[in-house]
């Protein structure tokens, strides 16, 4: 459990954190809460040649509002975000989604930001993102960009986040008063989702006016259940149009078969969650 | 018959905290690893990546060039030095083990085995280092499936020897006279061809597990003194430097072995490994201390695993429910090599199959196979787990099969309290127990008949969410164990256990014992032992074990012996220092010993207000300034116990399942054990014991298992992959005991570390299957996950579902997306 040698750095701003990274070149890796870095780099899965830690850049921990958004600094770890008023109040989604993730001393380490980085599709966060359209804010040597969450997945481990960038802040449009679930399935409590939805409703008169759907872990990156939400808005949320609704919750996913959980198994857990998630979130 | 007594003084029975954890949790540990001695050297092993193949080349040139190395050797290096490793039950006599080596010379028979070893001043050094070591491997085609293994045709583990089975050992209770009917083969098939009977036959597989203890495996040798001293994380001390000898050649007395604070076995650290002996070989040839400690990852493939058979259960009845016969045919998967215990971790269930039944003809046989994976070896519980499981599972088949209540048909079969001693069909005299007793507490506790009621109304509302009762009424051998037994066995080795007691001037008390506490307590509920039955204030006393220095004899830890064996080892030598003492009590006191009673720590002349206390008898017995003419100044004794039989706890376990039928996931909602351990030292040790037992047993139930891939290569070997429960996954325990002593050691205790493991496991599957079987499911493999559950239920309902793959690594999950065979996965 040791790992291979590498150069360590601490920028204390986003600049030079991306000069850093600039001058470490292919070979450099950024370091945010380490959750999953650390483990790869202990069983010398990876072998950076330098480690830039951006836990010193105070900036990036920063929750905000920011006219009708909530701005989320990339650094800011699970447990603060699960636990701030702005987000409880405006994006209760990714409050209730990041309570789900892994464990306490892993919420107290690993960063909104790193997770979403990271882009493993059996993350929670990525779906929860990608069904609110959140933005993604990148530095790089010449200014910042902002991605929309629909171009940010790319593929397993792969986001949009050239050579070179950063990653810095991920900005939520403020969902107030919507009704919503996070329903995750996992082999045991701390681990991984095996496959998890997402469920935001706006729920107008006891029928659906809008719905947001993400899906973790059924394809290579999060999938955005736009049948399911389409066949939602409109009708009652009640047990039997739900249901109805979520037997679309496949389409255009690709799941991955393991030992944990072939193909249709997924498919199948896909639906079930998809009508759990959706009836949670109605209440 | 047997009765239940009071607890005979205030010390024994109370739940003390243990004395012992202050220190170990604010970080006063002294793990192996924590031992730093000058001059050390660190050593990395480099393991075969292949699960069978030749040897062809392995250049050592680039590591041996690398900073801070001191040395880098494969398996040509120590050939002649290194021996085989020792198995101390054969179980079969006619053939030669074959050879198990610390370090492959020319063949790799499992992944993980190790094939080059670095030594270097830093375990960094030593970690870079080996990367740059090339093995060279011939792949041969692995053996990986224990049945196929028995093919002709098949590749053969061991060449030498010729054939992948090492034996069938063969078991039948009315050869061996412990029943007086027919033979169980001719009492099935009789029973299948009379209409008054029914026999109900079924496959299950107990999968392969991983001991995953907490602490992992580290040695330290240190050659530099006159005798060698190893310092390692062992469940076995004394066997450990006894095969230090055997396996080496070293003078016994010339082998020093420190276990300091162990942190948990559960069987993996019985072994005698290849890594302590490798450490030893190279700290001898360099004459400087070495260190080795393994990675989580490096503990997975290559320390033991448990478990790993194919059963084939037989039961025959009479249609009124009394069972004719039983017979329990496994298949069982011994890895590469033999370890310490391999061949007689199954056998061991030979004698405990009847488990609490009444069984007139009962037939075992079980057939060891090599196989090119880890070596297996005991796994808390170690054989009777296994059998146990067969045992309650077959009831409930054979329940349904009558349609009987499985609860009420076990009692019909099951030995009554009343006829205790029982010798069973495998040959056990069980002296004590009361299974009528244990049951109807659990099931008060359960509320057994509102839960049943519960069942029939879900069913009927065809709810979602099924509920399932499991149970296990089950018993086990403790106290491993009558050294004439183990002779019998054909074992290297006896079971008694020792214990020595030092008075000191000031009337402190020493206890040395043999049984070497690896997370037990021992230090608590030997001081309570002692405090009891001389007096003295628990505070008083320090347990001092687990350093062949200083704890001289003994036989270690394992097998839930360290109570019924070496506590009554404990016990006897302290009546051998009040019989010493009370000579001198009787000098000091002018009186004669017949007048004398003891209580208390106290001599007094009985009807007299005379009398001295243990702590002054013992101050002049240190001063012998006026003993007894002949007496020796010493009140120290020393007693060696071996016991007569095993002692053997039951209990009652019930748990409530719920099944949620539309993901097949499995919860337990509720779950209650009645234990019967006899008299307890300690019952929040006791607590504690059963707790961790419980986690284990429904761990193997509904979550762990060792997979392999076609290539022989351990697939889930990170905690990413291989999931253990924690808490958060497992319901507050309703706990609770009956008291039946055991009549075979003086303390009426019976052994508690294994029962927890024993009972849970078929009370959780028996659970599951009973929520689900109304929709026609019968079986579900271990672990009963919710795509396995969720599969039996499309299967049973017709519907063909999709081959899981055992073996593949999916984008997602953290670890498990990155094959460790194959570490392309980029990861930011």
């Amino acid at each position: 459990m040791i790992p291979a040698k590498f150069d360590y750095v601490r920028p204390s701003t986003v600049e030079e954190a991306v000069s850093a990274l600039q001058q470490g070149g292919d070979d450099a890796k950024i370091l945010a809460g380490g959750q999953s870095l650390l483990p790869v780099l202990r069983l010398r899965l990876a072998a950076p040649s330098v480690v830039i830690d951006l836990g010193g850049i105070a900036e990036l921990r920063q929750i905000s509002e920011d006219g009708d958004r909530i701005a989320i600094g990339a650094m800011a770890p699970h447990h603060d975000v699960m636990r701030d008023d702005l987000v409880k109040q405006h994006v209760t989604l990714l409050s209730q989604a990041t309570a789900t993730v892994a464990d306490p001393q892993v919420r107290h380490r690993g960063t909104l930001g790193g997770a979403l980085a990271h882009a493993d599709p059996a993350g929670d966060l990525g779906a929860v993102a990608l069904a609110l359209d959140a933005e993604f804010v990148i530095a790089g040597s010449s200014g910042t960009r902002t991605v929309p969450a629909t171009e940010f997945f790319v593929d397993y481990f792969t986001t949009a986040i050239g050579e070179g960038e950063i990653l810095t802040q991920v900005r939520f449009p403020k969902y107030t008063g919507w009704s919503t679930h996070y329903e995750k399935f996992n082999r045991t409590a701390q681990a991984w989702s095996m496959v998890a939805v997402a469920a935001a409703l706006r729920v107008e008169g006891g029928s659906v006016a809008e719905a947001r759907i993400g899906l973790t872990n059924m394809g290579t990156t999060p999938i955005r259940a736009t049948g399911v939400e389409q066949a939602l808005v409109g009708q009652p949320a009640t047990a039997d149009s739900v249901r109805a609704a979520a037997e679309h919750a496949t389409e255009g996913t690709a799941a991955p078969s393991d030992a944990d959980a072939a193909a249709d198994y997924r498919e199948h857990l896909a639906k079930v969650l998809t009508g759990r998630a959706v009836l949670a979130a109605a209440g | 018959m047997t009765t239940t007594a009071e607890p005979t003084a205030s010390e024994l029975g109370r739940a003390r905290t243990r004395k012992e954890d202050a220190r170990l949790i604010t970080g006063r540990t002294r793990w192996t690893d924590n031992i730093a001695l000058p001059g050390m050297l660190h050593i990395a092993f480099v393991r075969s990546t292949f699960a069978h193949g030749r040897i062809v080349s392995i250049d050592t040139s680039e590591a041996k060039k690398a900073p801070g190395v001191f040395a880098v050797y494969t398996g040509e290096d120590f050939d002649a030095e290194q021996g085989g490793l020792p198995t101390a039950i054969p179980v079969n006599a006619d053939d030669p083990i074959p050879r198990h080596v610390s370090i492959a010379v020319d063949t790799v028979r499992f992944a993980g085995e190790i094939v080059a070893i670095v030594v270097a001043r830093d375990a960094a050094s030593a970690k870079d280092a080996s990367e740059l070591i090339e093995v060279d491997i011939d792949p041969l085609d692995p053996v990986l499936d224990m049945e196929a293994a028995q093919q002709e045709g098949s590749p053969i583990v061991h060449p030498d020897f010729g054939k992948n089975k090492w034996v069938t050992f063969e078991f039948d209770s009315a050869a061996a006279g412990a029943t007086t009917g027919e033979p169980a083969d001719a009492v099935i098939a009789a029973a299948e061809n009379d209409p008054d009977s029914v026999v109900v036959k079924r496959r299950w597989r107990q999968q392969r597990l991983i001991p995953a203890f907490m602490e992992p495996r580290s040695t330290v040798v240190d050659p530099t003194g006159e005798q060698i001293v190893m310092y390692s994380a062992t469940q076995v001390p004394h066997i450990l430097r006894t095969m230090l000898g055997v396996v080496l050649g070293l003078p016994e007395q010339k082998v020093r072995v420190i276990a300091p604070d162990v942190g948990g076995g559960f069987g993996g650290k019985l072994q005698i490994c290849p890594e302590e002996i490798l450490t030893l070989l190279v700290a001898r040839k360099l004459g400087k201390p070495a260190k080795w400690t393994e990675t989580r990852s490096e503990s997975l493939v290559a320390a033991h695993h448990g478990r790993d058979q194919i059963q084939d259960i037989t039961v025959a009845a009479k249609k009124d429910g009394t069972i004719t016969a039983l017979k329990m045919e496994l298949t069982a998967d011994m890895g590469a090599y033999f370890g310490i215990f391999t061949p007689a971790v199954p056998v061991l269930g030979a004698f405990i199959g009847p488990a609490i039944y009444k069984v007139p003809a009962y037939s075992f046989v079980c057939h060891e196979i090599f196989t090119n994976k880890t070596p297996v070896d005991a796994y808390r519980g170690a054989g009777r787990p296994e059998v146990t499981f067969a045992a309650e599972r077959i009831i409930d088949e054979l329940a349904t099969e009558l349609g009987r209540d499985p609860l009420e048909l076990r009692e019909q079969n099951w030995i009554k309290h009343d006829e205790f001693p029982y010798t069973q069909a495998g040959g056990l005299t069980y002296d004590s127990g009361n299974y009528e007793a244990a049951t109807k507490k659990a099931k008060e506790l359960f509320d057994y008949d509102a839960l049943r009621r519960e069942q029939e109304e879900r069913r009927r509302n065809n709810d979602p969410i099924q509920l399932g009762i499991g149970i296990s009424v089950f018993t086990e051998m403790c106290g491993l164990a009558p050294s004439r037994v183990l002779g019998s066995l054909g074992a290297g080795a006896g079971g008694w256990e020792h214990a020595s007691i030092r008075m000191l001037a000031t009337g402190k008390v020493e206890v040395v014992t043999g049984s070497s506490a690896h997370g037990q307590g021992h230090e608590t509920a030997w001081s309570q032992i002692v405090a009891d039955r001389l007096g003295v204030a628990f505070e008083d006393i320090e347990v001092l074990h687990g350093d062949t220095q200083i704890a001289p004899k003994g036989l270690d830890t394992y097998g839930s012996r360290s109570l019924p064996v070496g506590g009554t080892a404990v016990v006897k030598c302290a009546d051998k220092v009040i019989e010493k003492a009370k000579i001198i009590a009787a000098h000091m006191l002018e009186a004669s010993e017949d007048d004398l009673e003891f209580g208390s720590g106290r001599f007094s002349v009985k009807g007299t207000e005379k009398g001295v206390t243990i702590q002054e008898v013992a101050f002049a017995t240190f001063l012998a300034h006026d003993l007894p003419d002949g007496v020796e100044p010493s009140l120290d004794a020393e007693y060696t116990f071996d016991p007569e039989n095993f002692s053997y706890p039951h209990g009652t376990h019930l748990a409530a399942m719920e099944v949620d039928t539309e993901t097949g996931k499995v919860s337990i909602r509720h779950y209650v054990c009645v234990d019967d351990i006899g008299n307890v030292v300690n019952p929040l040790i006791v607590e504690g014991q059963v707790h961790g037992g419980l986690a284990q047993g429904i761990a193997q139930a509904l979550f762990e298992e060792a997979n392999y891939d076609e290539q022989g290569t351990l697939v889930n070997g990170t905690f990413v992959d291989y999931t253990l429960p924690s808490a958060a996954d497992l319901p507050s325990f309703t706990t609770a005991r009956t008291e039946t002593p055991a009549t075979s050691n003086p303390l009426g205790v019976k052994g508690v570390g294994e029962a927890g493991t024993i009972a849970s496991t078929p009370a959780i599957v028996n659970g599951v299957i009973d929520a689900v079987r109304y929709l026609g499911v019968e079986q579900v493999e271990m672990p009963c996950t919710a795509q396995r559950v969720w599969r039996a239920i499309q299967e049973a309902k017709g519907r063909s579902t999709q081959e899981t793959p055992i073996d593949t690594h999916s984008p997602g999950a953290g670890l498990g997306s990155i094959d460790p065979n194959n570490p392309q996965g980029e990861v930011q």
